[in-house]
Order: C-alpha cells, then sequence, then structure tokens
C-alpha cells in the first residue's frame, strides 16, 4: 500500500512541478498577479508530496518490505536501523528522490525567506526551481522508480553495499546533494535575471546568501566523503582524484568562484556577465557529478547497458537545461552592461585573478576527467587520466591562489595601493620564510613542496590574520575600542577570514601528511612491535568476532610512547554475508599532532597478520580546517545584512552606481 | 571483463563518492632488497589496475592486479629501469595501464591544454582589465581622482568601518 | 564581438555530441589490445589433460585465419559463448584454439567433458602469465589470428553470433579472396 501511495504523490508533485514551472513564468510575463503568487503555493504543494513520496519509501525500508523492487535490491532485515534509513539514498532510485526532496525544499525555502524579492523575479526563480524539478521527477518516474513492485517477495533483501553501512557516508549524500542542489537556486536567480535582463547589485545581494549556503554544504559533503574513503577505504589516502571526486570538486570550486564574483556585482556593479556565467556553470557542473558517473558514459562500467533509456534521458535533460541556459546566456548576456570602473591593483582586480585561478583549475579538471572520452572518439586510443595529472596541473594553480589570497583582502575597491599592503604583509612574509628555515634547519633533504606548502600555510595565515587585526585596529589603540570595531564589522567579513583560516589549515594538514607520513607494512605477529613515528605499536593478536550482519577479525594494538602508557587500537576486517564483501575498518587514533592509522589484513596461516601502520602528521587538519571553512561560510551567512537590511542596502547601493555614471559623463 | 564484476561496479556507481573493492592490506612476497621494493611499490602505484575502478595495481587485491604486481617485481630483479618496467606493461596493455599519461600526440592537448586554457583567460583578463581601467585612467585627472575619493567614501560608508565584506 | 558570448554554449555542443556518441558507440571497460598486427607472443603450453596435443606460438601460424579463445571453468560467461562454438566447430567454420587461463588442468577438463570442446588444440595457462603476454584481463576474450600468425582483432567478453558475424567473418574472407 505505501508503494502505491509513493506513486500518486511523486506523480502530484510532478504535475505540480509543470503548474510551478509553467504559470509563474506566464504570469511574470504579464505581470498577472495570481498567476505570479501561484507559485509559492505550488512549491509548498511540491515540497510536501515529495516529501511523502520520501517517507513512503523510508517506511518500506524501515519495515523492511521487500515487496518493494528497491527495498529488497538494496536491504536486508539484519541491518541495523541507522542503515535501513540511509540505504534510502544509498541506491540510485531513492538518491535521485533525495535529491528532488531537496530541490523542492530549496524552492520552498525561496518562497518563504523570498518576501523582500520583486514579485517577478521571484515567480520566475520558482518557476526555474520547477521547471529543473519537473526534469528530475520525470527522470524517477520513467526510468528509475523507487516503488516498483516484487512479485513475488523475497524473504529477504539482498543487502546494501557494506562499504556504504557506514556513518561517515551515511550523511555525505545528504550534504552533497544539498550542495549540489543549492546551487539550482543561484541558477534560478541567474536564468530569471537573464530572462528579466537585469543583473544588479541587489539581485547579488538576494543571491549570495544561497550560493553561500551551497558553497557551506558542498565543502561538508566533500570533507565527508574524504574523510569516510580516508578511514574505510584502509589506505590513508584521502582523495583519488576519480572521476566521482572529481564531479563534486568542480561544482565546488567553480561555486568558490561565483561567490567571489559575485561580491564584484554587489559592491561594483561590474562582472555581471561572468557571475551569470559562473552560477550556470556551478549548477551545470553539479548535473554533470550527479548524473554523467550514473550514465555509463564517464564511468568504467556500462552500468546502464541493461536500460539504455537512462543514459539517453540524462543526457536529453543536460542537453536543454544546460544548453538551453546556455543559449539564453548567449543571447541575452550582450544586452547587460557592466558598471563600476576599476584600475587592475584593487580589490575588484584580486577577484577577478581569483576568478581566472578557479576557472582555469575548474576547466583543467573537466578537461581531465572528459579527455579520455574524446580522444577515444576521436581516435580510438585509449588512455587514463589518473592523480599525477591531477597534481601536476592544479598544484600551479592553486599555489598563486594561495599566496594571492593574503594579498586580496589588503586592497581598496576601485584602486589599490600594492606597495603599502606588501609594507603591511612583510611581517606574514617574514614568519613564512622564518617557518621555512626552520624547516631547512630542521631536514635539509626535505621534499620542495613541503616548503612551498609550509610556506604557504604561514603566510595564509598570518596574513589573514594581519587583515583581521588591521580591521579592528588592534593595538593600535585601547583594547575596548579593538573590541568595539570588531563588534561593528560586519559578520561576512569575520566569515571571509575565517574561511581563509581554515583554508590556509587544510594547506598545512595536506603538506604535513604528505610529506612526513611514516609507514609500516609486513607481517606482524603477536608480541611483536614496531616503531613507526616515534610510537611503539605492540600488536596483542587477532580475534574473530561476530557484528549484527558481518563477522570481523578484530586485531589488537597498543601504541605507545616512553612517557605513556599508550592507547589500544583494533583495526578490523569485516567479512559482510549479504552481500558478500569483505571490507577494512582501520583503526584510526586521531590527534591533532597526528593521526595512528593501523589497518589489520589477511592471515598468513602461521599466526601472522599482514599489518599496515601509518603514522600521519597533521591530517585531521584537512578536516579541522574543511569545517573552518564551512564555519566562515555559516558566520558570513549570519550577517544580519543578508537577512534583514537587503532592500534599504539596495537602494544606497543605486545611489552610488548612479553618483558614479554621473561622474563618468 | 568477467562476470563478477559487474554487479560489483554496479552497486558502487551509487554511492556519490566511488566505492572501491576492500581488502587492502595483503601478504605477498616482496623483493629482499629494500630500494628495489620501494621502486616496485612506486611504479606499482601508478599503473592502472585493469579489472578495478579507478585504481592502481598497488591498492588492488583483484586476482590480475597481485599478478601485475609480481610482474613488476620480477623485471626490477632482472634489472629492468623503471621505464622498461612500464613499457613492458604498455606493450600489452598500452597507455591505458599508465595513470600518468605519457606525453605524446595523443595527450598533446591534455597536457598543454590547462596552459592554453590559462594563457586564454588571462589574456581575456587582461583585455577586461584595461578596459575597465582605462576608462579610469583616461579620464583621471587631478579633478577626477579627488571626485573619486569622495566616492569611494560613499562606497565604503554603508561598510563602515570595514571595506570589504 | 556579441558573439563571444556564444562561446559556453558551443563549447557545450561540442561535448555533448561527444558524449551522445559516446552513449551509444564507447564501452570504456574495453581496453583493445596493443598486439594488432604484431605476432602472437611466444608460448608452449601443456594441453588440458586428454584434450589434444598442447598449444604454442608456432601451432597459431596454420595458413588460414583461426580464433584463440581465452576460457576457463570458473568463468560464468563463458558458457555464453559455448554453445555458439560448439556449432562453428560442427559446421567447421573456423579452428578454434583453447587457452585455458588460470584454472586447474583437472576442471577445465571436466568442463570439456561435460559441456563438449569446440577446440581444436588447448593449452593450460595455470599462472596466467602467457595471457598477459596477450594483454588477457579478463575472460572470457577471443583472438583473431591471421594465416601468418598475426593478430587481426580481438573480441572482449562473450562472442555472440552478431558479433562473429560483424566482426570475424570479414576477416575469414578477407583471407579467403
Amino acid at each position: 500500500m505505501v508503494a502505491e501511495i509513493g506513486q500518486f504523490v511523486l506523480i502530484l508533485a510532478l504535475i505540480t512541478a509543470i503548474f510551478q514551472g509553467v504559470f509563474p513564468l506566464i504570469g511574470a510575463a504579464q505581470n498577472s498577479q495570481p498567476m505570479m503568487r501561484f507559485a509559492s503555493n505550488a512549491a509548498l504543494v511540491q515540497f510536501l508530496a515529495v516529501t511523502a513520496a520520501f517517507i513512503c519509501l523510508t517506511v518500506g525500508y524501515v519495515t523492511s518490505d521487500f515487496s518493494i523492487l528497491n527495498v529488497a535490491n538494496n536491504s536486508h532485515s539484519l541491518k541495523p536501523m541507522l542503515y535501513k534509513i540511509s540505504g534510502v539514498w544509498g541506491n540510485h532510485e531513492g538518491s535521485l528522490l533525495l535529491w528532488s526532496l531537496i530541490l523542492a525544499l530549496f524552492g520552498l525555502a525561496v518562497a518563504v525567506f523570498g518576501r523582500n524579492l520583486p514579485d517577478t523575479l521571484k515567480a520566475r526563480v520558482l518557476s526555474i526551481q520547477g521547471l529543473v524539478g519537473v526534469g528530475f521527477l520525470m527522470f524517477i518516474l520513467f526510468t528509475s522508480n523507487p516503488f516498483e513492485r516484487l512479485d513475488p517477495a523475497p524473504l529477504d533483501g539482498s543487502g546494501l553495499n557494506p562499504l556504504l553501512q557506514d556513518p561517515g557516508l551515511a550523511f555525505h549524500p545528504p550534504f552533497l546533494y544539498l550542495g549540489y542542489v543549492g546551487l539550482s537556486v543561484t541558477f534560478s536567480f541567474a536564468i530569471a535575471a537573464l530572462i528579466e535582463g537585469k543583473v544588479d547589485p541587489a539581485w547579488a545581494r538576494w543571491v549570495r546568501p544561497w550560493t553561500l549556503a551551497a558553497w557551506g554544504f558542498l565543502t561538508v559533503g566533500i570533507a565527508l566523503g574524504s574523510w569516510w574513503a580516508y578511514y574505510e577505504l584502509g589506505w590513508g589516502g584521502w582523495w583519488f582524484w576519480d572521476p566521482v571526486e572529481n564531479a563534486s570538486f568542480m561544482p565546488w570550486l567553480a561555486a568558490t568562484a561565483l561567490l567571489h564574483s559575485a561580491i564584484v556585482v554587489e559592491k561594483r556593479d561590474a562582472l555581471k556577465n561572468w557571475t551569470i556565467l559562473l552560477a550556470i556553470i556551478a549548477f551545470s557542473l553539479s548535473l554533470l557529478g550527479t548524473f554523467l558517473v550514473r550514465s555509463g558514459v564517464l564511468n568504467s562500467v556500462h552500468a546502464f547497458a541493461s536500460d539504455p533509456a537512462r543514459g539517453v534521458f540524462i543526457l536529453i535533460f543536460l542537453i536543454v537545461v544546460i544548453g538551453g541556459s546556455l543559449l539564453l546566456y548567449g543571447i541575452r548576456a550582450p544586452q547587460m552592461k557592466g558598471g563600476g570602473l576599476f584600475a587592475p591593483i584593487s580589490r575588484e582586480g584580486a577577484l577577478v585573478l581569483n576568478n581566472l585561478l578557479l576557472s582555469t583549475a575548474t576547466a583543467t579538471i573537466l578537461l581531465g576527467t572528459l579527455y579520455p572520452i574524446f580522444l577515444d572518439a576521436f581516435t580510438g586510443a585509449k588512455v587514463s587520466v589518473g592523480p599525477p595529472y591531477f597534481e601536476a596541473t592544479f598544484l600551479p594553480l592553486a599555489i598563486p591562489l594561495v599566496i594571492a589570497m593574503a594579498f586580496g583582502p589588503f586592497l581598496a575597491w576601485k584602486r589599490g595601493d600594492l606597495a603599502g599592503v606588501i609594507s603591511r604583509l612583510k611581517f606574514g612574509l617574514f614568519l613564512s620564510l622564518l617557518l621555512v628555515g626552520f624547516i631547512w634547519w630542521q631536514q635539509t633533504d626535505a621534499p620542495v613542496m613541503a616548503f612551498v606548502g609550509m610556506g604557504l600555510f604561514a603566510w595564509l595565515l598570518i596574513g589573514s590574520l594581519l587583515e583581521w587585526s588591521d580591521r579592528i585596529k588592534l593595538f593600535r589603540g585601547p583594547l575596548s575600542s579593538s573590541w568595539r570595531r570588531m563588534k561593528q564589522v560586519p559578520r561576512s567579513a569575520h566569515g571571509m577570514t575565517v574561511a581563509h583560516i581554515g583554508v590556509a589549515l587544510v594547506v598545512l594538514g595536506i603538506t604535513a601528511s604528505e610529506t612526513w607520513q611514516t609507514e609500516h607494512l609486513g607481517v606482524m605477529r603477536p608480541g611483536e612491535i614496531v616503531s613507526v613515528g616515534g610510537y611503539d605499536f605492540r600488536f596483542d593478536g587477532a580475534e574473530t568476532i561476530a557484528g549484527p550482519n558481518y563477522e570481523a577479525v578484530r586485531g589488537t594494538f597498543l601504541a605507545s610512547t616512553g612517557s605513556n602508557k599508550g592507547d589500544y587500537l583494533y583495526p578490523e576486517q569485516r567479512r559482510y554475508t549479504t552481500p558478500p564483501m569483505e571490507t577494512t575498518e582501520a583503526a584510526i587514533r586521531p590527534m591533532l599532532s597526528a593521526d595512528l592509522y593501523v589497518v589489520i589484513g589477511e592471515e598468513d596461516g602461521t599466526g601472522g597478520y599482514a599489518v599496515r601502520i601509518y603514522h600521519k602528521p597533521f591530517i585531521s587538519w584537512i578536516w579541522i580546517g574543511s569545517f573552518v571553512m564551512f564555519f566562515g561560510g555559516a558566520l558570513s551567512l549570519s550577517d544580519r545584512r543578508l537577512r534583514l537590511g537587503a532592500p534599504r542596502r539596495t537602494r544606497q547601493q543605486k545611489a552610488v552606481a548612479t553618483d558614479l555614471s554621473g561622474v563618468k559623463g | 571483463m568477467t562476470s563478477i564484476f559487474r554487479p560489483l561496479a554496479l552497486a558502487l556507481l551509487l554511492a556519490p563518492f566511488i566505492v572501491l573493492s576492500a581488502a587492502s592490506v595483503f601478504i605477498e612476497e616482496k623483493l629482499d632488497d629494500p630500494a628495489q621494493e620501494a621502486r616496485a611499490r612506486e611504479i606499482s602505484g601508478e599503473i592502472r589496475c585493469l579489472v578495478c575502478q579507478n585504481q592502481s595495481i598497488l591498492d588492488s587485491n583483484a586476482d590480475l592486479a597481485k599478478d601485475l604486481r609480481q610482474i613488476v617485481r620480477e623485471r626490477i630483479s632482472l634489472g629492468d629501469t623503471d621505464d622498461q618496467v612500464r613499457s613492458y606493461l604498455v606493450e600489452r596493455y598500452g597507455d591505458w595501464v599508465l595513470l600518468n599519461p605519457p606525453f605524446k600526440m595523443t595527450t598533446l592537448f591534455l597536457w598543454l591544454g590547462p596552459a592554453a586554457i590559462f594563457l586564454f583567460g588571462a589574456f581575456a583578463m587582461i583585455v577586461f582589465l584595461r578596459n575597465r581601467s582605462r576608462s579610469v585612467e583616461g579620464e583621471s585627472t587631478a579633478r577626477l581622482s579627488a571626485k573619486e575619493e569622495v566616492e569611494i567614501e560613499q562606497l565604503l560608508k554603508p561598510d563602515k568601518p570595514g571595506k570589504n565584506s | 564581438m556579441r558573439f563571444r558570448f556564444l562561446t559556453p554554449v558551443l563549447a557545450f555542443a561540442g561535448i555533448a555530441v561527444v558524449m551522445w556518441y559516446a552513449l551509444f558507440n564507447l564501452n570504456p571497460t574495453e581496453i583493445p589490445t596493443e598486439l594488432i598486427n604484431k605476432p602472437a607472443p611466444e608460448f608452449a603450453l601443456e594441453p588440458v589433460p586428454g584434450y589434444g596435443p598442447g598449444l604454442a606460438q608456432s601451432d597459431l601460424a596454420t595458413g588460414k585465419v583461426v580464433l584463440l579463445n581465452v576460457f576457463a571453468s570458473w568463468c560464468v560467461a563463458c558458457m555464453a559463448e559455448h554453445p555458439f562454438f560448439m556449432k562453428l566447430k560442427a559446421q567447421d567454420t573456423v579452428d578454434i584454439y583453447g587457452l585455458n587461463y588460470k584454472d586447474t588442468p583437472d576442471a577445465a577438463a571436466q568442463w570439456l567433458a561435460r559441456h563438449g570442446n569446440p577446440y581444436k588444440r588447448t593449452g593450460v595457462d595455470l599462472k596466467g602469465r602467457v595471457g598477459i603476454d596477450f594483454g588477457v584481463y579478463g575472460v572470457p576474450e577471443t583472438f583473431v589470428i591471421s594465416p601468418d600468425g598475426k593478430i587481426l582483432d580481438k573480441i572482449i567478453g562473450p562472442v555472440s553470433e552478431d558479433m562473429f558475424d560483424a566482426r570475424i567473418r570479414p576477416l575469414l574472407n578477407g583471407a579467403g579472396s
């Protein structure tokens, strides 16, 4: 019964989405209030309908209703409840339903929070959201129906891929999708602006919170994904430049560029066309990320050979959405005139440089990801593009980006004073070189990238702190006045500082863990002790234990230094039965200074076990830094001017803009 | 592709991030010379496993990956240079096995593309910046820059005391 | 200069066309053989017990086009092509040689006894080394070998009648004419 209800509300959602996509658009063109107001109601109904469908599927999973094909294929009655629930989106059909749910949620959010939007803009934005929803719901209903029945129902399900039975991965997709789908709002704003033919600072101000939110979720989603890869796959790696990872990294880079270029629109009424294009590209890359890995085009398996309809549908959808919006851009963009003028050395100039580097990085990753297909299509030759390529091409772009990140915030709008900025950054440069010198003194033969990375970390960290203290005039007056200033500085400015510091911490984590990691790989017998990274690891033996739906070999290790008693670590090698598969559960002792990472593997037949032990200095800072970046975004989002003052601010901005044009003429 | 890989790979597609085959520590014979073993690991880390998703043979417990790891060790112990080991594998499986794509005609645009994109972007940026600033410079006289000062003041006012956000 | 705004949509159109082509025509899992028009690698193998005198490189240069099929008793997909190979043998369309890949000789012999032997000669590649020399990365794979022992093509996965007509038969006829 529950499946039929789910099916019904899903169809209801599709019909609502079609109405939501069509009527407000007509209403906005004819300036018909009722038709425009319909948008918000439709968004609410669509959200309720998709939520109901999602609840239906969840009920199917929770009650292990194996008469639903999707449940039977992906769940099992013995699975822990958390994974029964996360199993809802741990498969193709369910994850698309989650996508639609989040899309409808964002649509509703625009309807609710967008009270101060002009009627036509709001109607158009919601209508574009509706049209995107139509595509997704049609894809679900016609090619990937999660409510398909199975008759007769099997006694039990075939289980969820054990690698997905993990708390990190249970929450990774929702965050990632919140990010992907959040960009749909920015996209809808961009398309609406193209239809209206008007982009102004107010538009940028309205778009900013949505971009910030999407960017923040995407940051967390990617961080969770890499954290999961780090502890679940058991190689100690956390980023593999895999097509699937790239598919999430590209929208992130584009969203980061968008975040920065939108500031120029907001403050200076310039870079408008470019910002619109970035908004389209960012969401297009999200769609690519969601779809391409499923279409069979990009991935290494003809996964949907059995159902080519999916691949065809996906491509048509991409062509309509991406091609259509880029075509609209090509037609409408020339009519938009750029606003404010500025010198190359200025805040605007720095943000343009930021955009150049970020979009080149995005394009490079796209090139590397798609190149094998292109080469195959044109010449029939097969190549692989792996991590070495991406590292070789990404780093040369990332390094100048980080260097410029310390400069940018110091530069004044319109015309900056580079010499002045350099003199204010002298201290940062000095400390960075001091750190590099110290490392060189400690370890003359360290790899070059170690010096570069640590130097960049110090440079960006100190540069950001200097700029922040400059802003609140720290130590240049009584502390109380600095405190007062700090409270007066808009939260979005603090947010920027925090986010940039987050980047510095990520740089620290990557550099230190790549450079100073130590590893032991070999067979250990009970009682044996090996020393890795200053810790003694004693292997106390292994035993077989039973989990709820798996059996595991669990090793016991004691990691200690001379000065402490030590910590026990329990790595596991799990063997799941449905589906039959082995997984590695690394035992990790995370610390701020380093992670201890132990993996246990096969037994050698004589009581010894294959063991891999890592000591990874500062690696936690990759995820701490990511979270700090997210926090920076959240802080910026909490800026009250974004929530309350938008209309008032708009008028002031406009006044300034008018004055400027007066001066110019 | 043997049929056992397919359902697995299909299941893998469903996670937004790729899921790879799991066991990551194996027991196998190593070369006695640690320097040679380190070379073998280095090379294996950049040879793509043929029957896995994007994964090197170093990280895979697939049968074929094990065999290829052993071959890499064998070639090294026979005195092959790193390049010779790689070309031994390329002769059999093609450039596809190299995770680090070689620089040649077929990969020309792959390797030069990023630089081309950057230069194109940089060119567009310079043209754009010159357009933006020429008007500033062109009309800038002492009188105007004084006016500009005022405008900058105005611009900053709403943001007081910070100058950005 | 208005047209520069159309660059993005044109670039995307290019990508979309290639994607469309790739979806229908390319298979990213197939890694074609590097050995096209090169002589088959050198090898000499023992037969599956009871099935012929063994298989070596020199046996492949027969003066006519032949097939070298990589098979194993543990290979599920091999069962899909096996009946077709039996038919080819019955019709005497082409000689097929069997390379038994990473199998045990007994299991292979049992498999051939149970399902029938389509092969003219068989060779046991216990450790899979010959397979690697041939660039085999999965079972089944089928090589088309020219009259002078060169590799003309490789079919990855089970050979179906359609695939045979499309890719192998022209090679047979080409050598005949």
